[in-house]
């Protein structure tokens, strides 16, 4: 039985799309998950993987095809055995259903954060993006790619290098009803605007009894980058999720980030919004659907399992991932929760996980004192103290700034490694 | 004086009214009296241990937020440092819901959460209020910038201090409020008392690098200061870009009330350099024939009824309800 490939619709508004390059040939097999092709928009390039096993019988557009209609039928897989594979008819097979449709599509973290706020600029004419270099040079991260094309230089806003003053221009125009997103070339320079973010962000509200709110999103690259030294590579996570009147977000997965944008951009409150440096390039599988938002507050159960909780968030999901499969090996099922916001932190499924597991390893980039790993930790024992076979253990960044040597600086970061350690350690096991 | 250009551009009643009258010279002097009634009603409130902390007062320096209310439309927006009671009050708010705010209670103007530093009037178009040295000047941008992204004619008024003018998000501020031809009036209230202290006459001119022009006006005389103020505030909403004000004026109280004062000029050193701005006007008022001594009278008879009638409120409200304190957190 063969199934057709069909083009897939990157965004409601997208009628068609090129196939920039087949990663398969016609015979190869293909198993659930492989990447089948890449294709692109004006506006962003996706992956294509293939949704079950089986052989790829077909090729029906070429590499460099353009202008190939949304739903449109690319690539026939045989779902069978190779050889009992359905012959095709020589003419291009009509527009199939689309539950036919079995590939999965997948997209960067950048493209979905692009994606995200585009959608949103798109649906509010009051939302815009002010950062450096967001317009012209497409914003440090590339995740503005495009914008100043579609919304023009009034939305899309070149700001100079003065981090300072442009958060708090973005309070005020939050204060006069627009949604500004801020994008910092990086949260290392988001120190310069503490006092905005703080003091004016997140204090007016209150201040105010409740009669002036700041809708803002600041957001961009936080945590290590690589090789960047001391000055360029910080994960701020615990200094936002510190202060009241705040709302902050650290995604790991881009269907994630694209949710929990779009729902920063339409919050009422001041978002602080922590993109990680190493993900911006990484595929994961893309939301389905037009209008996808993710509620700020919930954390998510990104892996089930009943010996050990391993409670993550950004970059350091994928790390407690890779410690969940290597523990699974030794057949220790670890759950790994997704934070997804860190504050509010969703104390009740962290809870729900450790009252059935009795044990849990916070992962945290960030520095040990007072960090995020802490306050899990130490709610953990206020809170779920009967719950618990053995102490809480944090895997952290190392209490250094961060060094320059490449050696040195592996040695900062936590790793899967150092998580499957500490898991064992909690569990009473030889490592 | 000529007619009152504040009315809103709709018609209809003015919220300014209770403050503004009909703008005319007898209402700005009733205006001043009014700011300088409630500061003394501040600062005795103060001195009997019903407001806590801070109290900046702004006695001498009534002319300038009144002449740049006289030159502003009523839907304008205001932003100020913590110095603010008088611009408060200059934006229509409740007299009772400012001395309350400083009291802490409950029929306060941020419920009694905010304080003497920390009041807000959004559906007045007044934005703060604001307790860190020079925060309005960037966030005054962005009202700035979201008037011009909407194109909506309006015009930020900012006012800061001579020490506020010292701070680096001021200059950030200037670069971008030229750059983009932002709509906004920085009104800049030196009082010369900011460290480091001496005779610094730049003020008007620290716009120069971003071709932003400046004025030095004599900040004691409302005249001077409205119509400075409109010509600035015509140029920004005629997309021409910010102005720069230097008023020259006097604080005749020390930084915050508990703070010694002893930097503060004499009182007859003062005197020669400015004449205090309410007299001033007073004078001017009765050489013309606008009004006699007994009308004066009259007037501040009704001007120290509305702030003991607002001192009162101050001192009953309830304080604020102990269920207050973890609300208004987020939205």
């Amino acid at each position: 039985m063969a199934t057709h490939v069909l083009m897939p619709a990157l965004s409601p508004e997208m009628k068609f799309g090129r196939l920039t390059k087949w990663l398969k040939r016609e015979g190869d097999r293909v198993e659930a998950g492989d990447i089948l092709a890449e294709i692109e928009t004006d506006k962003a390039t996706m992956e294509i993987e293939a949704g079950e096993a089986g052989v790829l019988e077909r090729i029906l557009a070429p590499e460099g095809a353009e202008k190939i209609e949304v739903n449109t039928p690319i690539a026939v897989i045989a779902r069978a055995e190779p050889g009992a594979a359905e012959p095709q008819s020589g003419a291009a097979p009509a527009q199939a259903p689309a539950d036919e449709n079995f590939a999965t599509l997948r997209i960067t973290m950048r493209d979905a954060l692009r994606e995200a706020l585009a959608e949103e600029m798109r649906r509010d004419p009051a939302v815009f993006v002010l950062g450096e270099e967001v317009g012209e040079g497409h914003g440090a991260p590339k995740v503005t790619h495009g914008l100043l094309q579609e919304f023009g230089a009034r939305r899309v806003v070149d700001a100079p290098i003065s981090e300072h003053a442009f958060a708090g221009l973005g309070v005020g125009a939050a204060m006069a009803g627009l949604r500004p997103v801020i994008e910092f070339m990086s949260f290392n320079f988001a120190l310069q605007a503490m006092d905005h973010i703080v003091n004016s962000a997140a204090k007016t509200l209150y201040m105010s009894g409740g009669a002036l709110n700041i809708p803002i999103v600041f957001r961009g690259p936080n945590g290590a980058r690589a090789r960047v030294g001391a000055q360029h590579a910080q994960d701020f996570s615990a200094w936002f999720a510190h202060v009241p009147g705040l709302k902050v977000v650290a995604p790991y997965s881009a269907a994630d980030a694209k949710g929990l944008l779009k729902a920063a951009i339409r919050d009422p409150n001041p978002v602080i919004f922590l993109e990680h440096e190493q993900l911006y390039g990484q595929s994961f599988p893309a939301p389905r659907g037009g209008d996808h938002l993710v509620p700020i507050g919930a954390a998510n159960i990104a892996r089930a399992g009943r010996d050990i909780t391993l409670v993550a968030y950004s970059h350091g999901v994928g790390l407690a991932l890779k410690a969940a499969e290597r523990l699974a090996e030794e057949e220790i099922e670890a759950e790994v929760i997704d934070l997804r916001t860190l504050r509010p932190l969703d104390m009740p499924t962290i809870l729900g996980s450790v009252a059935k597991t009795g044990r849990c390893v916070v992962v945290d980039e960030g520095w040990p004192q007072g960090g995020i790993a802490s306050e899990v930790s130490a709610r953990l024992m206020e809170e779920a103290f009967d719950d618990l076979d053995a102490p809480v253990l944090r895997v952290t960044g190392k209490d250094v700034p961060m060094p320059y040597a490449a050696n040195l600086e592996k040695l900062a970061l936590p790793t899967e490694g150092d998580i499957v350690v500490a898991a064992k350690k909690a569990l009473y096991l030889k490592t | 004086m000529a007619a009152a250009s504040y009315g809103p551009p709709e018609g209809g009643e003015s919220r300014l009214a209770a403050f503004l009258g009909d703008g005319d010279e007898l209402s700005a002097f009733r205006a001043m009296l009014l700011i300088r009634r409630f500061e003394e009603k501040a600062g005795q409130l103060f001195g009997m241990g019903l407001i806590g902390g801070f109290c900046h007062l702004y006695i001498g320096q009534e002319a300038v937020v009144v002449g740049m209310r006289l030159a502003a439309r009523e839907t304008d927006q205001f932003i100020a440092s913590y110095r603010h009671h008088g611009h408060l009050l200059a934006c229509g708010v409740d007299p009772r819901a400012i001395l309350a705010e400083m009291t802490g209670r409950r029929g306060g103007l941020s419920g009694g959460k905010g304080g003497s530093m920390h009041m807000f009037a959004p559906e007045l178009d007044y934005f703060g209020g604001h307790g860190i040295v020079g925060a309005q000047a960037s966030i005054g941008a962005g009202l700035a910038f979201a008037n011009a992204y909407r194109d909506d004619g309006r015009v930020c008024v900012c006012f800061f201090g001579d020490g506020a003018a010292d701070q680096g998000q001021v200059a950030e501020t200037f670069n971008m409020a030229a750059l983009w031809r932002l709509p906004i009036v920085f009104c800049i209230e030196n009082n010369r008392l900011a460290p480091p202290g001496g005779q610094r006459p730049e003020f008007a001119r620290r716009g120069a690098a971003f071709d932003i022009p400046g004025e030095s006006i004599d900040g004691m005389d409302v005249h001077a200061v409205r119509e400075a103020g409109g010509r600035a505030i015509a140029r920004a909403r005629a997309g021409e870009g910010p102005s720069i004000l230097e008023m020259r004026t006097e604080r005749y109280r020390g930084h915050s009330l508990g703070d010694p004062a002893k930097y503060r000029r004499k009182d007859e050193e003062r005197g020669v350099h400015a004449p205090d701005p309410i007299e001033r006007l007073k004078e001017k008022i009765l050489a013309s024939g606008g009004a006699d001594e007994a009308a004066f009278k009259r007037l501040d008879a009704q001007v120290r009824a509305i702030v003991a009638e607002a001192a009162d409120y101050a001192a009953t409200s309830p304080e604020p309800d102990a269920s207050e304190l973890a609300t208004d957190l987020w939205l």
